[in-house]
């Protein structure tokens, strides 16, 4: 899967202009939810440590995507656990029991 | 053949919908906690494309590690909300430790022919990877108290650390031009993983909000390097996301600290206070009792709320929640006035309050609260010290001048609670203290709120 310097530069900058655009507009209200949302979507690195585990290409790729793995599960499951657990306790006040 | 191939770019194609979709959907409460399933599942998709890939001969690692990961994610997403911070410092080091190791093993598969450009991002990725690893252990560790939270600093400090960034780049220039000087390679990440050590020593605790999301960003731009060496776009947008985010979260801090990322980074804090620290006056203040306090809350109608970080500290934000529903509950109106560097990363008061269960549309961001401090009759001031001082608005020696702040001052009465008339976290005289609309509540913030619950007698019944 070969990727030349240029498409790639495209894809980087056309996602920092939307990253800026959209996360410009989340309220700092969930600026720590934000983070560790962000966090765990970075955790996505996980696809190519994968790749290096599994393909056994030499014994070290495989032993250092084994131990990247670990580091980008805990990440992933950690940051969506913890990201969902702040979120759920943002409630509006509307009717309140008295 | 081709087919799986082409069924893992759709899972990647989808997952990045997807997490655009997450970043959108969390710009609102309301839909917040659908971008966190939007987000889940783009992962899941991603790494089931992943998994069909044919290259792969051997699942036995990954499964381990997936569990493994697991086991590991579990706990550090159930940990109390005021270790948030912390616990988000540890999650960019693990991202960065996958991002480097995956950098290391990816140049000793393709050395001594690594081309011109793989080599260039590679280096870019395991020199922040590497750096943002130990830079974000460090911050841990002094979120947690392990390490000391004081800036540790020494004479041509900024020399040593530029020192160390230029050896790292320099040869990172040699490996581009010259793959095969393998022996280099390990240089090239053990200098980073130094100069992360070294560049989170002189920053102090105040400045942590800043440093996080910093870090934040490295992380997000080393793993959009690691996409351009995989030749992996789901990866570089996914990178360029959380580059963007922690970028944008930095801009906001070091706004809110009226600092800019070189001062935060070269210029550590403590220092520059030693100037105006030494003039500690005996001024009077007026103290007020719990009765005194009560008394004056229940006869407003308007009451701001502005907590800091002591607060959390003292544990106080159930009792504040006390507070609130206790004079919600006589009809007068109470709002939280939230500073930007409230908390020890970007928007943690708010993830404190609202655990507490107070409603999120009463806590309102600096801008939106400080129109109506003139027309509020009391503001509590709960464990905030620096954010409230108005010698940041109308002393130009001060060393937080220009720092946008809480017009508390201009409220009716200001009431303070405070363990005693000792200088704040960065060692700087409040005259808020000594106004004479000022009244200052000597004692545990928790304890404190908790007397004047009772005083208002609607905390428990």
């Amino acid at each position: 899967m070969k990727l030349d310097l240029l498409t790639g530069l495209y894809v980087f900058m056309m996602a920092a202009f939307i990253g800026f655009e959209v996360i410009r507009r989340v309220s700092p209200l969930l600026h720590t939810p934000l983070m560790s949302l962000t966090n765990a979507l970075d955790a996505i690195a996980v696809v190519g440590a994968i790749l290096l585990a599994g393909e056994g290409k030499s014994t070290l790729a495989t032993i250092l995507g084994t131990i990247a793995i670990v580091a980008a599960t805990s990440n992933i499951v950690g940051g969506f656990i913890i990201t969902d657990r702040m979120l759920k306790m943002f409630k509006a006040s509307g009717p309140r029991k008295p | 053949m081709l087919a799986t191939e082409h069924l893992i770019e759709i899972t990647y194609l989808m997952a990045t919908a997807l997490f655009i979709l997450s970043l959108k959907w969390l710009s609102s409460p309301v839909t917040a906690r659908r971008g966190v399933w939007a987000g889940e599942a783009g992962m899941v998709l991603a790494i089931a494309g992943t998994l069909l890939h044919k290259g792969i001969v051997d699942y036995k690692w990954i499964a381990i590690a997936l569990v493994l990961g697991t086991i590991i994610g579990v706990p550090l997403g159930k940990v109390a909300m005021t270790a948030v911070p912390q616990r988000t410092a540890l999650s960019h080091a693990f991202g960065a430790l996958c991002v480097t190791l995956v950098g290391t093993a990816e140049f000793y598969l393709q050395a001594p022919n690594v081309p011109a450009f793989t080599m260039g991002v590679l280096s870019l990725e395991v020199i922040l990877g590497a750096l943002t690893f130990t830079g974000s252990l460090m911050a841990a560790g002094k979120l947690q108290e392990i390490l000391p939270q004081r800036p540790i600093t020494y004479k041509g400090q900024n020399l040593v650390n530029l020192g160390l960034l230029a050896i790292a780049i320099g040869i990172a220039v040699v490996l581009v031009r010259h793959p095969e000087r393998m022996v280099l390679f390990p240089l090239m990440i053990i200098i980073p993983l130094f100069f992360g050590v070294m560049m989170i020593i002189p920053i102090g605790g105040a400045d942590m909000p800043t440093v996080i999301s910093l870090l934040n960003s490295y992380a997000g731009l080393s793993a959009a390097a690691m996409g351009f060496v995989l030749g992996n776009k789901l990866l570089i947008i996914a990178g360029a996301l959380d580059g963007a985010s922690g970028f944008i979260l930095s801009v906001n801090m070091s706004k809110a600290m009226n600092r800019s990322f070189t001062n935060v980074l070269f210029g550590a804090f403590g220092q520059e206070q030693k100037t105006a620290a030494g003039a500690t006056e005996t001024r009077p203040v007026r103290s007020a009792s719990p009765e005194e306090a009560a008394g004056i809350l229940s006869a407003a109608s308007k009451v701001v709320i502005v907590p800091g970080y002591g607060m959390a500290v003292a544990q106080a934000q159930h009792k504040v929640r006390e507070l609130y529903d206790a004079l919600t509950k006589r009809g007068i109106d109470v709002k939280f006035g939230i500073h930007p560097v409230a908390g020890r990363m970007p928007g943690h008061m708010n993830v404190l309050l609202a655990e507490a269960d107070i409603p999120y549309d009463k806590l309102l961001e600096m801008d939106e609260i400080n129109g109506d401090f003139p027309q509020t009759d009391v503001a509590l001031i709960i464990g905030a010290n620096d954010v409230t001082n108005p010698a940041a608005r109308t002393d130009q020696n001060s060393p937080i001048y220009g720092m946008p702040i809480l017009d508390v001052d201009k409220a009716h009465t200001v009431m303070v609670i405070k363990r005693s008339m000792g200088a704040g976290f960065a060692g700087i005289e409040n005259p808020l203290y000594y106004m004479d609309k000022t009244l200052m509540l000597f004692g545990d913030a928790k304890n404190f709120v908790g007397s004047i619950v009772r005083e208002i007698g609607g905390g428990h019944n």
